[in-house]
């Protein structure tokens, strides 16, 4: 049974779909879809073209934790909860940036919901702008790389210790590169009742500057350089991580993709290389993510 | 002419599936049902849900729906075995004179 | 059975007759007792198995109505001003999507300067919105528009939100005699509801879809013909609410001395004093009617025609502007009787922010027009002359 149909209208390549249907796989299709604003609205719910085969809701940008409640609350007092799983797809930008007061309340009230969070890094559907999730260094048409400027300055919000400081039971990063890491975090984040929060790097051939062939291989490439680790906290504790054989150093990731190129060119560009470097090697420290030689 | 339209535009399931995006590519993947293991690897990662691993009578491997392939190529970026080549659609091989 | 309540009670005991599944509201004054109430009727396990949601904010409300009104949900909130502003986008959303929502506006003033006090600013702001719109005179209107705006909002032949306007202080904070309606009455008039389409696993449909050029236009074109058989809808909904209840609103408008020259036009609250100021300028043998106005969306065109058809004079009293043009009362009541009246329309933009409009202040507003002291046009009334300076 397939829950999402082919002919929808993703670039070749996109992360997204694939990490839709393997969440909806997961769950065996009982699934209330919530979907913000964003790329995977629009490829997939054109009238007419729904690519759906759940029920499925997208109401605006910034709602759809709040959507997401509002249908928890309706299954709840019409005593059809077991019906489905209310299950959130929304961009970063829908989540760190625009969306994040109802985020934070949907988590504060800690309905019964599982948001995943599709994270390629910018706003794609509006032709890749900044977000609070765009790494730094990173050329958005907002935060374009200039003479001066060598993409975006800052950081990359920290939206998982976000989460988990709202004390929601579950709270995960995954990768479009892993989708066995997916299936198993979405089967487990359902067992829990209350709020869920799993993000998912998705990769973005046009907003990265990738080919739909290296889609994969730089997502991976993004784990394997602790830029993008792999946890999953319960009940506000560190449960799991994905460790890494041998990290790799982040010029491989970032010199795959036409977003961070400039990087290799710019007078600051070794600079913001060290940073993400410093950034990389943080994550690994903080979350234990070198495996160690006698733990192989 | 009277059209119909769905209250609030509603929408019912499945229906981009009347979209074939198979002539979005230039390139198409090929299967070498002799490498094939039929471990699925492809079938999970394809963004448009058109590889699937298959029953042909005896024989069990890989089977594009060329419908809806847009040739991205990871599938065969992804499979384990190496069974799978991309090869460049025939309208987009130019002769050089 | 009549009590002595206050407006707050007198909505939210109705709503709670009325058996809505999902509640969510955010508190803002005047508004906040209404939610207060329904918050004491949840703790005390009086709304059934109804979820009662403290949202984040208006906008969080609103948007957790969309979703339960989608799921199948009959659903309420209550807010005004800035939280109705607020809310704006979501009930674009709403009404584009069909969802017949039920909302109490307890009308405030818009910031800046920030003001809690009662004009019409707030609700007018959203008429384009596709929302349907009742400015209720008192609180035992306020109490029976409830089940009727459900009953309106949830006809397979409407399908739109509807939002119940009432004047924040003048009419919440009030206390007033209000005929408490009993679960039997509202049972026997308000079925249980059931979606004409709702998010379910056994039919995946998908709601809020986008529509490129070649068909969006319809979709909004079909919201045009909801809110035109709207019209037929209340009328019917009103008077099997009449029957049911023995109280009669009467239609989109309601005329006080058909036949008169001059006709005072307003709504809400402030129709109660007009009343017996028209009552008076009448005793002294002057041709004054009043006509208070119910049904602001969809608008009461026809009732308009006809009810000025022979007028010479209307005095429309607006509590809210559009700044750089005047009154919406006055432009649509304009717009509306264009070649089928030669009244002259008097536009008057009064009480904003809670500016108190006394009987003799109304009185006067009337007679200045009747005794033909005044210029046809639209000008604000009861504000200081003033200049503004920089400091
Ligand atoms: C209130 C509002 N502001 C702006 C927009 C325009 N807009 C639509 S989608 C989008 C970006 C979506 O970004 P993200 O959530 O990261 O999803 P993506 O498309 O990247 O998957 C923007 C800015 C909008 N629809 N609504
Ligand atoms: S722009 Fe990026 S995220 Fe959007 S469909 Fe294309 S590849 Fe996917
Ligand atoms: S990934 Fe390769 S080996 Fe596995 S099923 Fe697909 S084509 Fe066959
Ligand atoms: S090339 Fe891309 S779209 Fe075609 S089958 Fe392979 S993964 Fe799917
Ligand atoms: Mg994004």
């Amino acid at each position: 049974m397939k829950y999402f149909g082919s002919g929808h209208g993703a670039c070749p390549g996109c992360g997204l779909p694939i990490a839709v249907k393997t969440v909806l796989n997961a769950l065996d299709g009982k699934v209330f879809a919530v979907n913000s604003t964003g790329c995977l609205e629009i490829i997939s719910s054109q009238y007419g073209k729904n690519a759906w085969n759940v029920p499925y809701i997208h109401s605006l940008f910034e709602n759809p934790a709040a959507v997401a409640a509002g249908v928890e609350a309706a299954l709840k007092a019409l005593k059809r909860k077991d019906e489905g799983y209310v299950v959130v797809f929304a961009g970063d930008g829908a989540t760190a940036d625009i969306g994040i007061g109802t985020l934070s309340g949907a988590f504060d009230r800690n309905h019964d919901i599982l948001y995943i969070c599709l994270d390629n890094e910018a706003y794609q559907n509006t032709g890749h702008q900044q977000s609070g999730l765009t790494p730094p260094g990173e050329s958005t048409t907002t935060t374009p790389a200039g003479k001066v400027l060598p993409g975006k300055i800052g950081g990359k919000k920290d939206m998982i210790s976000i989460a988990v400081a709202h004390g929601i039971p579950y709270v995960a990063s995954s990768s479009v590169g892993y989708v066995a890491d997916i299936r198993r975090k979405v089967k487990k984040a359902v067992k829990f009742e209350g709020a869920k929060y799993i993000q998912i790097h998705s990769p973005c051939v046009t907003g990265w500057g990738i080919d739909g062939e290296m889609s994969i291989k730089v997502a991976r490439l993004a784990v394997e350089t602790a830029l993008y680790p792999l946890v999953e906290y319960e009940y506000g504790k560190l449960t799991s991580v994905r460790k890494i054989k041998e990290r790799k150093p982040v010029e491989e990731y970032l010199k795959q993709q036409r977003r961070f190129r400039h990087l290799f060119k710019h007078p600051k560009g070794k600079e913001m290389i060290e940073m993400l470097q410093k950034f990389a090697d943080e994550n690994a420290e903080k979350y234990g993510l070198d495996l160690k030689k006698d733990e192989e | 002419m009277k059209i119909k339209i769905n209250l609030g535009a509603i929408s019912e399931p499945m229906q981009s599936e009347k979209l074939k995006t198979g002539d979005w590519g230039t390139h198409y993947p090929v299967v070498d049902k002799e490498k094939c293991t039929a471990c699925k690897t492809c079938e999970q990662y394809c963004p448009d849900l058109c590889i699937e691993v298959e029953e042909f009578g005896e024989e069990k491997y890989a089977a594009v729906d060329y419908n809806y392939c847009k040739g991205c190529g990871i599938c065969s970026s992804v499979c384990p075995f190496e069974a799978i080549k991309m090869e460049l659609k025939d309208i987009f091989k130019f002769e050089v004179c | 059975m009549k009590q002595v309540v206050r407006g707050f009670y007198s909505v939210a005991y109705a709503v709670k007759l009325c058996k809505p599944n999902v509640i969510c509201a955010y508190p803002i004054t005047p508004q906040t007792e209404i939610v207060e109430n329904l918050a004491a009727m949840y703790a005390n396990g009086e709304l059934g198995d109804a979820e009662y949601i403290t949202a984040e904010s208006e906008f969080g409300a609103a948007s957790m109505l969309v979703g339960a009104s989608a799921a199948g949900a009959r659903v309420f909130t209550a807010t005004c001003s800035q939280g109705l502003i607020l809310m704006s986008e979501v009930l674009f959303n709403a009404a584009g999507m069909r969802l017949p929502i039920v909302l109490v506006n307890t009308n405030r003033a818009l910031s800046a300067p920030l003001s809690i006090w009662n004009d019409h600013q707030d609700s007018m702001a959203m008429r384009d919105a596709g929302i349907m719109q009742v400015y209720v005179e008192n609180n035992q209107e306020a109490h029976d528009m409830i089940p009727q705006a459900y009953k309106v909002a949830e006809n397979r032949k409407v399908l739109l939100p509807f939002m119940i306007c009432m004047d924040g202080y003048k009419l919440t904070h009030a206390y007033e005699p209000v005929d408490l309606l009993d679960q039997e009455t509202v049972d026997s008039f308000l079925p249980p509801y059931e979606p004409a389409a709702y998010m379910t696993t056994r039919k995946p449909l998908a709601f809020g879809c986008y529509a490129p050029p070649h068909i969006y236009m319809e979709f909004r074109v079909a919201m045009q013909q909801a809110m035109e058989r709207a019209r037929d809808v209340m009328l019917e909904v009103y008077k099997e609410w009449a029957e049911v209840s023995g109280r009669d609103w009467g239609g989109h408008i309601v005329v006080d001395y058909p036949d008169s020259k001059i006709f005072v036009v307003a709504m809400g609250s402030v129709v109660g004093l007009l009343r017996k100021v028209v009552e008076e300028l009448r005793n002294e043998g002057l041709s004054v009617g009043l006509i208070k106005i119910r049904t602001f969306r969809p608008f009461p065109i026809d009732e308009l025609r006809k009810a000025l058809k022979d007028a010479e004079r209307v005095v429309a009293l607006d509590r809210s502007v559009s700044f750089g043009y005047e009154g919406p009362v006055s432009i649509e009541l304009k717009s509306a009787i264009y070649g089928h009246s030669s009244a002259e329309v008097y536009s008057y933009t009064v009480g904003l922010g809670g500016r108190d409009m006394p009987k003799d202040f109304l009185e006067g507003i009337i007679r200045d027009v009747v005794e033909g002291k005044e210029k046809p046009g639209f000008a604000f009334k009861g504000h200081h002359d003033f200049e503004e300076v920089v400091p």
